[in-house]
């Protein structure tokens, strides 16, 4: 499911409770016990392993047939074969490339503006409760409307964008969804704006848990604002901000519906997202192998990525 | 300098609210105002006057209330089967150590970031041998699938607070495990499962992705669907009720994320950047 986007452990609280301990007890008492926690797993167990394990298993395994949509399809196990026309596919390629500018941009972005008004938040000011309910509209929306709301928004003629430019006396006929060179710009605000939020609150969530002391320390010591963001808060929120770009990351470059609904990845492939693309050469030219094949790469390639990224950043975090 | 420091931070919010809050308020204002306004190159946020048939006339569109209907029933059974079906294991994840446990967090941590097309294909060939495809049984049988791991993480966090001495307490008072569940474990998990049944209500409600491939008949379409083949190609549809339409379909996500939202930005989540 594309929405379940609330980050982390929202338990970890209740997970470091000292006083829960396992009931183990011994012999056949541990093994009605066990009998006992299969049967209660069971019914959750059976839809996940039948709906989503299994196909993820299949979805790996048709990467190396000539599966196709079609009505009685009998599969040739192809080898490498779709692997290598890939290589050799600039289309997906330039999906992929643009992937990378989207998510890249989309995650910086979205913790550079949530940074900001996580600090303005926290810094006491008065609007927060305001605040706080429309910083949590954009993740609440179906993707659907969002697109819909925001195809207003960029809308050549009667769009309020447009409109506004006018008045500043900017040029005021950009078609924005439509424009080779505006498009994925446009597309990428739109994702800042859905997933800022999010990070907002998990941000905002670590702001509270610094204590004040050490800002108290760093002022005595004479440090300026910007001195105590870098040298208190910044380092204080680092291992949240290493887990929510991750996670940002991924998802930013998973997403569908949203790209989807405002431009079908148009125009002429400006905001062809990966999954945009992959969809199309499943449902649309029916090849299901030759589509494994790419959700595969993709898969391995962000895994690799985010590997470096974490290591990278556990490293720096040893050395600080 | 310092005096300044208040006032510019209050400009910074100006922007931040107009930036998050300007795009709904323009969707509310372009479903109030009359089609000559809409298709007039005059613009601006309060509409000239309030027209409120944008409203009925989505209503009254066959398609629109027929998918509406088709999603509310969707996340409303799955709503159900997941609670149903996550209570009894969320219990389990909360109170076991070890194996299942650790294969229950690890798998819920990876349906978070696995792309689900590579899922959707097999998925689609599997729902299509058992005749599921392009039926809301098979759309709810999906959605149950991918809610249950974030339900079954949110819930059992809820009985991880409970104590365990309660139940054990029980216990010896000579109550039966069940009795113990029921007067006990229930009533305390009451508010974890109301959360985590308007999370599931959401994540269907708002879902696009897995509808699309899996709905071919417009008659089975559910309201993501619906909205999005009124703006591409054939369905044409006036501005106005399009609008109009989309506000609708925000207005249950929206209600229930303002009902969640002191637990979101709560307690919930600054323990998670604790730990």
């Amino acid at each position: 499911m594309s929405a379940p986007t609330l980050a982390g452990d929202p338990h970890a609280a209740a997970a470091r409770r000292p006083d829960r301990r396992a009931p183990r007890r011994t012999g056949g008492m541990a093994r009605a016990k066990r009998r006992e926690a299969i049967a209660l797993v069971m019914p959750s167990l059976l839809p996940i392993l039948v709906l989503s394990v299994a196909p993820l298993v299949m979805g790996v395994a048709l990467a190396f047939t000539d599966a196709r949509l079609v009505r009685h399809p009998d599969y040739q196990f192809v080898g490498v074969d779709n692997f290598v026309r890939l290589a050799d596919n600039s289309f997906f390629w330039d999906s992929f490339r643009i992937g990378m500018i989207w998510a890249v941009s989309v995650t910086l972005l979205q913790l550079v503006a949530a940074m900001g008004l996580a600090l303005l938040l926290n810094s006491g000011l008065r609007l927060q409760g305001l605040t706080r309910v429309l910083a949590l509209i954009p993740w609440a929306m179906p993707p659907v409307v969002v697109a819909i709301m925001w195809q207003m928004i960029y809308s050549p003629n009667a769009g309020p964008l447009n409109a506004f430019l006018g008045a500043l006396g900017l040029p005021d006929d950009i078609n924005w969804l439509a424009d080779f060179s505006t498009a994925l710009p446009a597309v990428i605000v739109v994702g800042v704006w859905v997933g800022m939020p999010q990070t907002t609150v998990t941000l905002l969530a670590g702001l509270q848990q610094i204590p004040d002391e050490l800002h108290e320390a760093a002022a005595m010591d004479g440090a300026g604002a910007w001195r105590r963001f870098t040298a208190v808060t910044l380092p204080s929120l680092r291992p949240i901000i290493t887990s929510i770009t991750s996670l940002n990351f991924i998802w930013n470059f998973n997403s569908f519906s949203l790209v989807y609904v405002l431009t079908e990845g148009g125009p002429g492939g400006r905001t062809m997202l990966p999954m945009l693309f992959t969809y199309l050469e499943a449902f649309k030219n029916r090849n299901i192998g030759y589509a494994a094949a790419m959700g595969v790469v993709l898969v391995v390639v962000v895994v690799l990525l985010l590997a470096i990224y974490l290591r990278s950043q556990f490293r720096s975090e040893k050395e600080s | 300098m310092r005096a300044l420091v208040r006032p510019a931070q209050y400009v910074a919010l100006a922007f931040y609210i107009l930036f998050l809050g300007f795009p709904l308020l323009w969707l509310i204002s372009a479903s109030l105002k009359s089609s000559g306004e809409l298709n007039s190159l005059t613009v601006s946020l309060i509409p000239q006057d309030f027209h409120w048939e944008n409203y009925s006339q989505a209503l009254s569109r066959q398609g629109l209330v027929r998918s509406a209907w088709n999603s509310a029933l969707v996340a409303v059974v799955s709503t159900m089967l997941v609670i149903v079906i996550a209570l009894p294991a969320s219990y389990v994840l909360a109170r076991l150590r070890g194996k299942i446990r650790a294969a229950g967090v690890g798998w819920i941590l990876v349906s978070q970031v696995f792309p689900v097309i590579l899922i959707i294909l097999p998925l689609f060939l599997i729902l299509r041998t058992i005749g599921l495809t392009d039926s809301l049984v098979g759309l709810t049988l999906v959605h149950t699938t991918y809610t249950l791991p974030f339900a079954l993480w949110m819930m059992q966090g809820y009985v991880s607070a409970i104590p365990v001495d309660l139940e054990e307490a029980g216990s010896m008072d000579g109550a039966s495990r069940l009795t113990v569940l029921r007067t006990i474990v229930f009533p305390l998990l009451m508010p974890g499962i109301v959360a985590t049944a308007m999370f599931s209500f959401v994540s269907s409600w708002n879902e696009f992705f897995f509808a699309l491939v899996l709905l071919q008949s417009p008659e089975n379409y559910t309201l993501p669907i619906t909205l999005k083949m009124f703006i591409g190609g054939e369905g044409k549809v006036a501005l106005g009720p399009l609008a109009a339409g989309s506000v609708l379909a925000a207005i249950p996500s929206i209600v229930f994320f303002s009902i969640m939202q002191k637990k979101l930005t709560g307690g919930l989540l600054s323990g998670a950047v604790k730990g």
